[in-house]
Formats: structure tokens, sequence, C-alpha cells
């Protein structure tokens, strides 16, 4: 943009974009300040939160004493990176291929992967439910995964096959014409420009991943829970509890609302499939 | 160019992922058709009777029915409006030159990244508490009553938390289209005397028209599946004030165990979605031939 813009205007246009940007982070900082107060300081008024109660640690060890948090913190962690990875070992050669060897139907093919996505989960939560209660495995985290891995399979192959067709054939043609062969042409050439796609895509995977909420909630019980339906258990009475229900959220949210900040751009191509970029 | 072996080749390494999505999209779905047609409860056995539509009369003509395709139109027609609107304003907003514009789209976002059962927890308890909520604590202080949001306005309360979970994926789509927003247009369109509200109406608006419409398909698809918010707060209650069509089935189909009643809901659910997701994918269809 050429134009030039007064300082002035350039700071009246921050201090409104600021407030609104906080009044929206507003939640999600305020359960920060309260996972760090004594359960009595975090149900005073908040002013007297903010500026006349001390800071301690406590919520955070009492939430890991009273229900074992890390056992469910490390079911989120191995249900999204096992669905995702599981994800990635059908998706990345189905994408490739889309991508590099199209053939006619390719396109109906994507069409019709995506529009598996469409589904309404209460659609099939009788049968999955009523299959997974015969195969014994309701509230098992393989059974999770593999659900996991089937919904969010759709927008994986997407997403790959829209980096994947960024990558110019003629560079691959060009390798090959130097005489690379099949193994060295993908691993030298094209594994490196694809990279940075992939990234992005196994990114967005474990954010929804880490939290979908029909599923977990629905398939798992004391022991797969993953974090969404552990958190879900605060829903009465111990929600009252403000700080320990905080400082279970702070750390349900944080590894997540990290990786999100990273992935923004990518977020947007993978949630609207390409419909927006 | 592609030969016949690699053509082979092609084909086996898609077979994986059709395999797998064909059968997960046809097994429930063949069974939850044929569910919906027995008369099959898990707690009083049966022998599971063929009674043809007898599911589907008894799931529509129940009051319940009526009142959940309601709360349904309402909690989506809410979010879409609050979210479209808002994601609009916002996006224009941080489109303009300041300062730490990357700060703050972070904080717009972040609501994106919570977990659905977090921020519904966190506002009815934390907000939305007539007594200890921040809005209760407000509303005394000035001198007013606290509103118990769960009992006097529950579904516009679920609406308000929906929203904030959704309104940053509306501007950060929205924001991502005025980008490529043609600058060199906007100047033009400013020295032939348009103002701000013509410049708004006549060139951004028809340029975002696209993607406010891809913000509202895939909300719509995501927002009809609304539970995790509905389940933590208010179990679809009082009565089936929050009911949607989605907590309707899973009550019917887990918590009754009626397997029959709850695969008709799903046949409905899925007649639905399917209508709003032959928009999307026509749209997106185009933009794949492009």
């Amino acid at each position: 943009m050429a134009r030039a813009v007064t300082s002035s205007v350039k700071i009246t246009n921050t201090i409104i974009a600021g407030l609104f940007g906080s009044l929206l982070f507003f939640p999600i900082l305020w359960i920060l300040i309260l996972s760090f107060k004594t359960e009595e300081d975090a149900i005073r008024a908040p002013l007297e939160i903010l500026f006349s109660s001390g800071w301690t640690l406590e919520s955070f060890s009492t939430v890991q004493a009273r229900s074992d948090y890390l056992k469910h913190f490390s079911n989120s962690v191995i249900i999204s990176l096992g669905s995702t990875f599981l994800g990635l070992l059908v998706a990345v050669p189905a994408a490739w291929s889309m991508a590099f060897v199209p053939a006619k139907r390719t396109k109906n093919v994507l069409m019709w992967m995506l529009s598996t996505k469409m589904l309404p989960p209460v659609g099939v939560l009788v049968p999955i439910y009523l299959i997974f209660r015969d195969l014994g495995l309701l509230d098992s985290r393989l059974g999770l995964t593999v659900v996991l891995m089937l919904i969010n399979l759709p927008i994986i192959i997407w997403m790959l096959y829209t980096y994947f067709r960024e990558i110019p054939n003629e560079i691959l043609e060009a390798a090959r014409m130097d005489g690379a062969s099949l193994r060295s042409e993908v691993l030298y050439v094209l594994t490196p420009m694809a990279v940075p796609g992939m990234a992005s895509t196994v990114l967005l995977n474990i954010i929804l991943a880490w939290n979908e909420a029909f599923w977990t909630l629905n398939l798992t019980a004391a022991q797969a829970a993953p974090l969404t339906a552990f958190i879900a258990s605060y829903s009465s009475p111990e929600g009252l509890f403000y700080a320990k229900l905080s400082a279970a959220s702070v750390m349900a949210i944080a590894p997540i609302l990290i990786m999100g900040w990273f992935s923004q751009k990518q977020l947007v191509r993978g949630l609207t499939f390409g419909a927006v970029k | 160019m592609a030969t016949k072996a690699s053509r082979a080749a092609a084909r086996m390494m898609i077979s994986p992922a059709v395999l797998l999505l064909l059968g997960w999209m046809i097994v429930p779905l063949v069974l939850t058709v044929y569910f919906s047609f027995l008369r099959y409860n898990l707690i009083t056995p049966s022998g599971n009777p063929f009674v043809g539509s007898e599911n589907y009369y008894w799931f529509v003509t129940d009051p319940s029915f009526e009142e959940a395709m309601i709360n349904t139109l309402l909690l989506v027609g809410g979010v879409l409006l609050i979210t479209v609107i808002g994601g609009i304003l916002l996006a224009l907003l941080l489109d303009r030159p300041m300062f730490g514009q990357g700060i703050i789209r972070v904080m717009v976002i972040a609501p994106f990244f919570v977990m659905p059962t977090v921020s519904a927890l966190v506002w009815k308890n934390m907000f939305m508490n007539p007594v200890n909520g921040i809005f209760g604590r407000i509303a005394t202080g000035l001198g007013f009553e606290a509103i118990d949001f769960f009992g006097q306005i529950p579904l516009t309360s679920i609406i308000v938390i929906v929203s904030w979970q959704w309104l940053p994926f509306a501007t950060l789509i929205l924001f991502t289209a005025l980008q490529s927003l043609d600058q060199e247009q906007i100047e033009a369109a400013e020295m032939d005397g348009a103002n701000r509200l013509s410049r708004f109406w006549h060139i951004m608006l028809p340029h975002l028209s696209r993607a406010i419409t891809v913000v509202i398909l895939i909300q719509t698809i995501f927002l009809l599946s609304i539970f995790a918010e509905i389940l933590v707060t208010t179990n679809g209650g009082p009565g089936t004030a929050t009911t949607n069509l989605t907590y309707l089935i899973y009550v019917s189909s887990l918590l009754q165990f009626d397997v029959g009643m709850g695969s008709a809901g799903g046949v409905i659910a899925i007649i639905l979605a399917n209508i709003v997701a032959i928009f999307l994918m026509r749209m997106i269809g185009k933009n794949l031939d492009a």
C-alpha cells in the first residue's frame, strides 16, 4: 500500500482493535489468572482478585492429585498424535497420487472424500456405539484414535493435495531428465518441497483431534477419556471450584493455543478446503 | 507423462484411503437406516421386529422434535448472525493500518483453539453464574438484579458461548479474503469520490461475498452438530429449552437406549446436513476447476 497514514489514525485504530481483541481474549486471560489463586480468592469480586490476593500453584497440584490429570493429558497426546500419524500414513500416498498422476475421476474422488466430512456424527452415533461395544473398543484409546483418524482423513487428504499440487511438475521432470531414480526423486526433490505443507497439515490435524468433543465424550468413560471428556466431568458441582477448573482448563488449552498461533494461515486453507486462500 | 505402470501404482496408493472412508461412511450409514426401521431397544429386548416407518412417525410427532428443530434453527441462525456480522466488522477493523496488528490478531483468534467443553464451562461458571460470575457481579454492583443465565435465557446463553468460539473463525477467513482485495481499486474509488460506506457496499462486500458464503456453509455444518456445549451446561434443559436435534438423538439413543428411534432421528439429521452440504460442495467444486 502506497498511501501514507498519519500516526494518529494508526494509534486510534490500534486502540479500537486492541479493545475488541482484549474483550475476546479476556475469558482466556481470566482463567489464567484464576488458576494461580486459592479457591477462596477465586470467588471474590474481580477487582479484589486482581489487586488484593496472593498467587499460588496449589490448584495445579490439587487437580493432578485428585483426578490423575496426567493420565488424561497423555490420553489426549496419544490420541491426537496417533490419529494424525495414522492419517498421514494413509493420506500422503493418496494425495500424492491424485496430485501427480491425476485421472479423469480424481476430482470426483476428492469431492466424494470431502462429502464424508459432511456426515453429521450423530447420524452414525448408534451403529458406531454398538460396533464399538461389541468389539470391546468403548473407552479405549485405540478405538478413539481410529475414529478421529477417520473423521479428519478428508481434511488431511484435501490439504496435502492442495499443497502437493503447488509443486511444479516441471521440477520433477527436470530431475527425471537428469537421471534421478524414482526413489531419489521422491527423497531429494519432492520431500523437501512438501515438508512445509505437511507440517502445517499435521499441526492443524493435531488441533482438530485435541479439541474434538463429540466422539471423545460419547465413546469414552474413565480410562481412555482425553482432556475434553475430563473437563466435562467438572460440569457439576466441581465447576464451582473456580481455581481448580481454571487450572485444569489452562493446562488443557495451553499446548493447542500455542500451536494454533503458529498455524493461523493454514487454518483458513484447511478448514475451507481451499475455497478461501 | 503418466505411464500405464504409474497409473496402476497411483491406484494402489489411493486405495487404502478410499476403502477406509468407504467403510466409515457406508457401514454405519446402512446400519443407521436399517435400525431406523426396527423396534430396537437395548433395555427391553423384543427380538427387534421390523416396524416400517413407526420410529419416524413417533420421532417426528413427539413435541420435543418440533422444539428441537426450532432450537436448532435458532442456535444456528443466531450464531451465524452474530459471527458473520461481527466477523465482517472485525475483519475490516483488523485490515486497517495499526501498531501491533500481529498481537491483536492472535488475541482475536485465540478462542477458536479453546476446546468446547472448556469454553462452555468457563462461561457458565466464571461469567454467567448469577452469584460469583463476573456478569452477576457487575449487575449487582450497578444495583441491578443478576440474571440467572441458564435459568432465564438458556438458549441465548448457549448462542453467546458458541458465537465466542466461532467469531474468530469467521473473522480470520474474512480477513484473509479482505487482504486479497486490490488496494488500487479502493484508491481509485476514493479518488472518484466514493465515501467509506459506498466503498464498503460496492467494492468490499461484493469481494467478500464468496468468503461470506463459505463461512456460512461451513459453520452451518458444524453448528448443526453442536453437542458438547449443551451437554456440559444445561443437559438440554430446563425441560427441552436447549435441546437441539443432535442432543435429542443423543438422548433417545444413548440415554433411553432406543436404538430404533435414535436411528430414525439420525437419518433425519443426515438429510438436513446434506441439504447444506450440497451447496458447499458446489462452491468448492467450482474452485477446484479454476
